[in-house]
C-alpha cells in the first residue's frame, strides 16, 4: 500500500475517524460482492456521513490519484464493486440513506443514494403510492446501486425497470462538482438526457448524490395464478402467446422442474414436482372486472398452449404460498450445493423456448446441475449453476458453460445481461455483443468524463 | 418450540494454539463457510450493521474474515477476533439467510479458536474458571455485593427501580442498573414440592444466574406459578451457570466444564422437565448443549440429550406441557398497557413467541399491545453490552422507540438480560415504563 499517510489524515479530518477505514481486516470485508470472483482489497474505505462530504471526499480522492469504486449494499452479481488494482478507495453510501420527500401531489420521491429499495417501497405504500422496481435483493439493495445497474425485478413486464422511474438525478463528477440533471416534471428536455446516460453506468461516470424517482398510484386489485406443464416448450409458447394476446400481466415468472423439486423439498408447500415447468402469473389493476377478464384470457391462452392445469387460488394464504415458492427458489437451489452461479442472459421473448433448450444442452455437455427460473415475460432467465467453488475442475466446467450461455444468447439476438450488469465478469464479452466502434465510442465518452481513468475503470467497457 | 438441533458441531482439540493450528482449526469450518453465497441479505436483519453500516459488522463480512484467517489471506487473529466479537450472537442474520448458513455456530467455534490462540485474559479466567463453577463462592460474592451496594447507588430519575453508579463509572459507564436483589427471595418452604398433583409432571427448576442474583422476584413468581398449577419441582443444589456467557466469550473448555457439572447436578433427583424463566438458559440447554454432544459420553450424554429434549422456558411449559388455559381478558381501553419484547434466544433460537403473548393477553389488569418490530434484538447480548456499551445502547434506543410507540405502562419480556437492557434505556431516556418478566405479571394476577 503506497497511499500517503497525509492523505489518510486528510480524509480522517474531513469525514471523522470513524468514517475512514484503513485496517487490513476492514479493507478485506470490502474485497468482494455478490459475484463469485476472486476478492481484492482496496487501500482505503470512505463512508461520507453527508452528501456534501461525499463530493469533497470524491474530489480529494480523485486528485490523490485513487481508483474509485462507489458501493451501495454490494449485492451486485457482476463484480461491479470489486475494487481496482493499485491505490484504490471504496466510497460507501451507507450513511446517505434519507428519503427526503414523498410528493403525493406530483407523485415522485426524492432520495439519497443509500436508501434501501424496500424502504422506499414501504414509505410510498404508506400513502397509497407504488414504487414498482423490485429486484430480488430489494430488502438490502440501494437505490444508487439500482440506478447504476438499472435493476429490474418481477414486475418488469408491465411496469418496466429502474430506468423507467428515474426522473432526475444529481451526481458528483471527477472534480467533485455537483451536476444536476432531469427534473421533478413529467416532461423535461433541458439539456442532454443525463439520467439516461447515468443509468447502468456502473460507477464509471460519476457518483450519484440524489435521485428523483417516479411513483404510481398503487393498484388495488391483484389476482395470482399458476399454470403447470408437461414440457418446457409449452410453457415458453404460453409466454409468447400471452404477450402476443395483448394482455399485460404485472408478473410472468418461470420455474423449471429442478426448481420446483428444490423448493418443494425445502418447504413442502405442495408444488407439482412431476411437472416439467410452471408459470406464475399475476395481473393487477383498479377494477375487478378488468382484472378478472385479464386472468380469464390468460387462462385460455395457457390451456390452448398445453397447460395441464391452470389454478387461480382465491384465498390470500394460497396466493402467498405461490409467491413464497418463487421467492424461495434461489435459496432452495443454494442449499443443494455449496455454491451457486446465477446467470442473467436475456433474449427476445419469442426466443425463450430456444434459449431454454440451449441451457439444457449446455448443462448436459458440461455435466452440471442447473436450475432455471426467472422473468420469462421479459425473456430474462436465470440459469443457476450449482457447484462447489472449491473444486477447480468443476469450476472450470462452470466457466465454460457460462461462456456457452453468452454465446447462445447472442446468437438468439439477445444480450449478455438483462439486469445484473457487466462489471468485471462480462466486460470481455462486450465487443462480441456490439462491435469495436461501440467500445471505442464508449471509451471516448468515458475518457472525457474521467480524464485520469479512475472511476471503476476495470468495469463495463474496457 | 423447535426440536433440539440435530446438527452436531465438529470436535476440536483443547489447549493453546499457534497461528498455523488456529488456521487449521478454522479450516474444519470450511463446509459451513462455503455455503455463504455473499448475497448480503443478512444486512437487512443485523442490528449491529444497521447501527454502523460497516460490512465487517455483518455476517457476510465476518464469515469472509474467518475464511481469510483460515486460508492465510489474513494473518492477524487479534483483528479478526475483535470484529468477531462485535456481534450479539442474536441469530437475526441466520433467520434471514437464504442459504441456510449456520452463522452463529461458525462464530461460536471461531471465537473459541481465536481465544485458544490469544488466551482468555485474567478477568475472564477468574470469573469463568474460578467463580462460576463454584456455586457457594459465587453466592457469597453476590451477598457481599448486595451488602455493600447501597452507598454506590444514586437514584437516577425515570424508573424508581434503577440507579446510576457514579463511583463505578470506570467499569459501568453511564449505565443505569437495578438494585441487586431488591425483591425478597422465595421463602425456604417454597423451594420444593416433592410430588406433583395427580397426572402432572415434576420439574427441575433452573433459575438462571440473573434471576438468582439480581431479580429473585422472578424466581419467587415462577415457583408460585408452578405450585398453583400443581406441578412438582425442586431446584438442583449443585447447579451452576448454563455456560452461554463462556461460549460467547470463546471459552469452550470452561463451557464444557459447566455443562458437565450441571449434568451431574440434575441427576440429584428424578424429574420430567427442566423449567427456567430465562430465555437464554432455555436456549442453552435445548440448542447449544446438544450441539456439543460429541464431547460427551455415557451417563453424561444420556442426561444431556434428555435435558435438551425436555427443557422449557416457563411460558411454554405452562401452555404446552401443563396445557393451562389462558382465556383472553376483556379489552378495556382504560387499563394500563403492556407491551412485549421478544428475546432472540426465545423467538429466533427456540421459535417461542405466541406463548408469552397468550399469557399477557389473559391478564385482567392489563391491556396488551403489540409493538412494531417486537422481534428485533434489544442489543444486550451479554458480554457484547460490557465490551461495546455505546453500540449496545444505540441499538437499545431503536428498540425503545418501537416499544414506546404504543404508550405502554409496562414492558414485559422473558429474558432477564433483556430486562437489564430495557431498564437501562428507559431510565436513561426518562420513560416511566416498568420492566417486568411475563411470569411476574402472571403471578401478580393470581
Ligand atoms: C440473491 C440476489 C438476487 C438478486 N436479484 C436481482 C433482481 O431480481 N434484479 C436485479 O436487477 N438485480 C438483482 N440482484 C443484483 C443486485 O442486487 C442489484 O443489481 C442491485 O441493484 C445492486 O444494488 P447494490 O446497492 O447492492 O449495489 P452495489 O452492488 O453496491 O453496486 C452496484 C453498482 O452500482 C454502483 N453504485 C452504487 N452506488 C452508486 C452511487 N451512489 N453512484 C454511482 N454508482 C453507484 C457501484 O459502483 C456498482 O457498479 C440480485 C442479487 C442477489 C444477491
Ligand atoms: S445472508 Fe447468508 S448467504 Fe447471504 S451473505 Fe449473509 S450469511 Fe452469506
Ligand atoms: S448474530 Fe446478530 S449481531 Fe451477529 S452478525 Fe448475526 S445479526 Fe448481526
Amino acid at each position: 500500500m503506497t497511499l500517503s499517510p497525509s492523505l489518510v489524515r486528510d480524509f480522517q479530518k474531513l469525514l471523522g475517524r470513524e468514517n475512514v477505514f484503513t485496517e487490513r481486516e476492514d479493507l478485506l470485508s470490502y474485497a468482494f460482492d455478490g459475484a463469485v470472483l476472486p476478492p481484492r482489497a482496496p487501500s482505503i474505505v470512505l463512508m461520507p456521513p453527508s452528501v456534501e462530504l461525499l463530493g469533497e471526499a470524491l474530489r480529494r480522492a480523485y486528485e490523490g490519484g485513487l481508483a474509485l469504486t462507489a458501493r451501495g449494499a454490494g449485492t451486485n452479481l457482476s463484480g461491479a464493486t470489486i475494487p481496482e488494482p493499485g491505490d484504490s478507495a471504496v466510497i460507501l453510501t451507507g450513511k446517505l440513506n434519507r428519503i427526503l420527500e414523498i410528493n403525493q401531489n406530483d407523485l415522485y420521491a426524492v432520495c439519497e443514494p443509500g436508501v434501501v429499495t424496500a424502504d422506499l417501497f414501504r414509505k410510498a405504500a404508506e400513502t397509497g403510492l407504488f414504487y414498482p422496481p423490485d429486484p430480488g435483493s430489494m430488502e438490502v439493495s440501494t437505490l444508487g446501486g439500482n440506478v447504476a445497474l438499472n435493476a429490474g425485478g418481477l414486475r418488469g413486464l408491465k411496469y418496466g425497470v429502474t430506468k423507467d422511474y428515474l426522473m432526475g438525478l444529481e451526481f458528483f463528477d471527477w472534480r467533485g462538482r455537483l451536476i444536476k440533471s432531469g427534473s421533478r416534471t413529467v416532461k423535461c428536455v433541458s439539456g442532454y438526457n443525463l439520467p439516461g446516460l447515468m443509468t447502468a453506468s456502473e460507477g464509471t461516470l460519476g457518483v450519484f448524490s440524489r435521485l428523483i424517482l417516479k411513483l404510481l398510484p398503487a393498484p388495488s386489485r391483484t389476482l395470482s395464478m399458476t399454470a403447470v406443464y408437461n414440457n418446457v416448450a409449452e410453457a415458453a409458447e404460453s409466454v409468447a402467446g400471452i404477450i402476443a394476446g395483448r394482455v399485460l400481466p404485472a408478473t410472468l415468472e418461470f420455474m423449471d422442474q429442478k426448481c420446483l423439486k428444490a423448493v418443494e423439498a425445502a418447504s413442502k408447500i405442495g408444488l407439482p414436482t412431476e411437472a416439467a415447468a410452471m408459470l406464475l402469473i399475476e395481473v393487477d389493476g383498479f377494477y375487478d372486472e378488468q382484472v378478472r377478464g385479464d386472468a380469464e384470457k390468460i387462462r385460455l391462452i395457457c390451456r390452448k398452449n398445453g397447460a395441464l392445469a391452470v389454478d387461480l387460488p382465491e384465498s390470500q394464504t394460497e396466493r402467498d404460498r405461490i409467491w413464497e415458492a418463487r421467492r424461495g427458489t434461489l435459496p432452495a437451489l443454494a442449499r443443494l450445493r455449496p455454491s451457486v452461479v446465477l446467470e442473467d442472459a436475456t433474449v427476445p421473448r419469442s426466443r425463450v423456448p430456444e434459449m431454454l433448450e440451449a441451457v439444457g444442452r449446455l448443462a448436459l455437455k458440461h455435466r452440471l446441475e442447473v436450475g432455471t427460473f426467472g422473468h420469462a415475460g421479459d425473456g430474462n432467465l436465470h440459469p443457476t449453476i450449482l457447484c462447489d467453488r472449491r473444486d477447480p475442475k468443476e469450476f472450470k466446467r462452470v466457466e465454460e458453460m457460462v461462456d456457452g450461455i453468452f454465446e447462445a444468447a447472442l446468437k438468439l439476438d439477445g444480450t449478455l445481461s438483462g439486469e445484473h450488469g457487466i462489471g468485471v465478469a462480462k466486460a470481455k464479452w462486450m465487443e462480441k455483443e456490439t462491435n469495436r466502434a461501440t467500445i471505442e465510442f464508449s471509451l471516448a465518452l468515458r475518457g472525457a468524463l474521467d480524464p485520469s481513468g479512475l472511476f471503476n475503470f476495470g468495469k463495463k467497457v474496457v | 418450540m423447535s426440536a433440539p438441533s440435530g446438527e452436531k458441531l465438529p470436535l476440536l482439540k483443547d489447549g493453546p494454539l499457534a497461528l498455523e493450528g488456529l488456521a487449521r482449526g478454522l479450516r474444519t469450518l470450511d463446509d459451513m463457510l462455503v455455503r455463504c453465497m455473499r448475497c448480503g441479505f443478512c444486512q437487512a436483519a443485523c442490528p449491529v450493521y444497521l447501527a454502523t453500516m460497516r460490512e465487517a459488522d455483518v455476517a457476510r463480512g465476518k464469515l469472509a474474515l474467518v475464511e481469510n484467517l483460515a486460508f492465510g489471506l489474513s494473518r492477524d487473529p487479534d483483528a479478526v477476533n475483535d470484529r468477531l466479537h462485535r456481534c450479539l450472537l442474536c441469530g437475526s442474520c441466520e433467520k434471514n439467510c437464504p442459504s441456510g448458513v449456520r452463522i452463529t455456530d461458525v462464530f461460536i467455534l471461531a471465537r473459541s479458536l481465536t481465544a485458544s490462540y490469544l488466551g482468555l485474559g485474567p478477568l475472564k479466567r477468574l470469573v469463568f474458571r474460578q467463580i462460576l463453577p463454584r456455586p457457594r463462592l459465587f453466592e457469597t460474592l453476590a451477598r457481599v455485593a448486595r451488602f455493600f451496594q447501597r452507598p454506590f447507588l444514586r437514584p437516577a430519575g425515570g424508573d424508581p427501580r434503577t440507579f446510576s453508579v457514579p463511583l463505578l463509572r470506570p467499569v459501568l459507564g453511564e449505565r443505569r442498573v437495578p438494585r441487586l436483589a431488591a425483591d425478597p427471595p422465595p421463602g425456604e418452604e417454597s423451594l420444593r414440592i416433592p410430588r406433583a398433583a395427580r397426572g402432572l409432571p415434576r420439574a427441575a427448576f433452573f433459575p438462571g444466574c440473573v434471576p438468582d442474583k439480581i431479580f429473585p422476584g422472578i424466581v419467587r413468581a415462577s415457583l408460585k406459578v408452578l405450585a398453583r398449577h400443581g406441578a412438582g419441582f425442586f431446584i438442583p443444589r449443585e447447579r451452576v451457570c448454563c455456560g452461554l456467557p463462556l461460549l460467547s466469550a470463546g471459552d469452550r473448555e470452561g463451557f464444557l466444564r459447566l455443562v458437565k457439572r450441571n449434568l451431574r447436578a440434575f441427576r440429584e433427583e428424578k424429574f420430567d422437565y427442566l423449567v427456567t424463566p430465562c430465555a437464554s438458559c432455555a436456549s442453552a440447554v435445548r440448542v447449544y448443549w446438544p450441539r456439543f454432544s460429541a464431547y460427551f459420553a455415557g451417563e453424561d450424554l444420556k442426561s444431556l440429550l434428555f435435558l435438551a429434549e425436555n427443557a422449557y422456558d416457563a411460558t411454554s411449559f405452562l401452555t404446552r406441557v401443563l396445557k393451562a388455559d389462558f382465556p383472553p381478558s376483556p379489552k378495556d381501553p382504560a387499563l394500563p398497557r403492556v407491551v412485549y419484547h421478544d428475546p432472540c434466544h426465545l423467538r429466533k433460537s427456540l421459535g417461542v413467541f405466541e406463548e408469552p403473548r397468550i399469557i399477557l393477553k389473559s391478564l385482567p389488569g392489563h391491556l396488551y399491545r403489540e409493538a412494531p418490530g417486537a422481534e428485533r434484538c434489544c442489543g444486550n447480548g451479554g458480554s457484547f453490552n460490557l465490551a461495546h456499551y455505546d453500540l449496545s445502547f444505540q441499538i437499545a434506543r431503536r428498540k425503545r422507540a418501537d416499544l414506546i410507540s404504543v404508550s405502554p405502562r409496562v414492558a414485559a419480556t422473558t429474558c432477564p438480560a433483556c430486562m437489564l437492557q430495557l431498564m437501562d434505556v428507559f431510565s436513561r431516556e426518562g420513560d416511566a415504563v416498568e420492566v417486568r418478566h411475563v411470569i411476574e405479571l402472571y403471578a401478580d394476577s393470581m
